[in-house]
């Protein structure tokens, strides 16, 4: 399927260009197809292209020393990644998989420049999208930094035990994040790490807790 | 059946993006909504990996824990 000038339109890379604009950009982008689990960029390679998600999604992500993954961010259809990277001129700073089958449009970092140059709407517009970003990676510095995420998902644990009856409410992970005022991959990656510990068994649809004092004690309870 | 996820047909707007990710392949789009189908087979993911939880943009679709603490088993 070519590139269709609808998606262009409708990014907000390209907001607000007319269709002569579209059409003089419609030449700088491919499309570029994968299936679930392919790698489309990995971590420390030179940053060359952007990306723009058309159909399905794929996820951004970090393996830690330990081989831990931590999700960076979902990029949804409409969305880009990539961006800091390619702008920043120097390697790509996280991994990304495609987490299903999916649809990308693709622009050379070069071609990517020659297109602000012509159109420097287009230069607004990254400065738009380019902050949002900054927000959401402030936001998990701020969790990271500050707020001991981990604990608190302890505490959510503690105070949602059930005796295995169902009489309890079961709890998503974006539930937890809700009551806890973080981001859902930081909840993520505290049941990661109290598994870790040892102190709970990540079972399906069950999150067991074998280590009660252990657990509470993280919990900033004894 | 808290063992599936579950979905919110009032939220779903048939996107298809769980479809996608989803490893077990047990979701469908039904009248422009996602159906769990081949319900035994949901069971193949050895974690609950929730991740068509995480991909829906509208939070229709939902795979909550059930948090218990572990049974001491008696050493006969």
């Amino acid at each position: 399927m070519a590139v269709q000038p609808e998606f262009i339109r409708s990014i907000p890379y390209f907001a607000g260009l007319s269709q002569a604009g579209i059409d003089s950009i419609r030449k700088y982008i491919f499309e570029k197809k994968a299936e679930r689990g392919e790698i489309l960029l990995i971590e420390g390679e030179p940053a060359e292209t952007l990306y723009f998600v058309v159909a399905g999604a794929v996820k951004v992500f970090k393996i830690s020393a330990d081989g831990k993954e931590q999700i960076l961010q979902i990029i949804r259809p409409g969305e880009s990644f990539n961006d800091a990277s390619v702008f920043g001129g120097g390697k790509n700073l996280a991994s990304v998989e495609a987490m299903g089958p999916v649809v990308l449009n693709t622009i050379k970092k070069s071609d990517l420049e020659a297109v602000i140059q012509e159109h420097p709407q287009v230069a607004i517009n990254v400065i738009h999208v380019l902050s949002q970003r900054v927000h959401h990676l402030v936001s998990l510095v701020e969790d990271l930094s500050f707020r001991h995420v981990t604990g608190r998902v302890a505490k959510v644990l503690l105070e949602h035990t059930g005796d295995g009856t169902g009489e309890k409410p079961r709890l998503t992970q974006q539930e937890m994040a809700a009551m806890i005022g973080t981001a859902r991959e930081m909840v993520g990656r505290s049941l990661k790490t109290l598994e870790g510990e040892g102190v709970i068994r990540m079972e399906r649809n069950r999150i067991i807790i074998t280590d009660q004092k252990a657990l509470r004690e993280m919990a900033g309870l004894t | 059946m808290a063992d599936m996820p579950i979905i919110d047909a009032d939220k779903c707007n048939g996107c298809g993006l769980c479809i996608g990710v989803c490893k077990c392949g047990i979701l469908v789009l039904n009248e422009d909504k996602v159906a769990i189908v081949r319900r035994e087979e949901c069971r193949i993911c050895t974690r609950w990996c929730a991740m068509c939880e995480a991909v829906c943009p509208n939070d229709a679709i939902r795979c909550p824990f059930e948090i218990v603490i572990e049974e001491k088993k008696d050493v006969a």
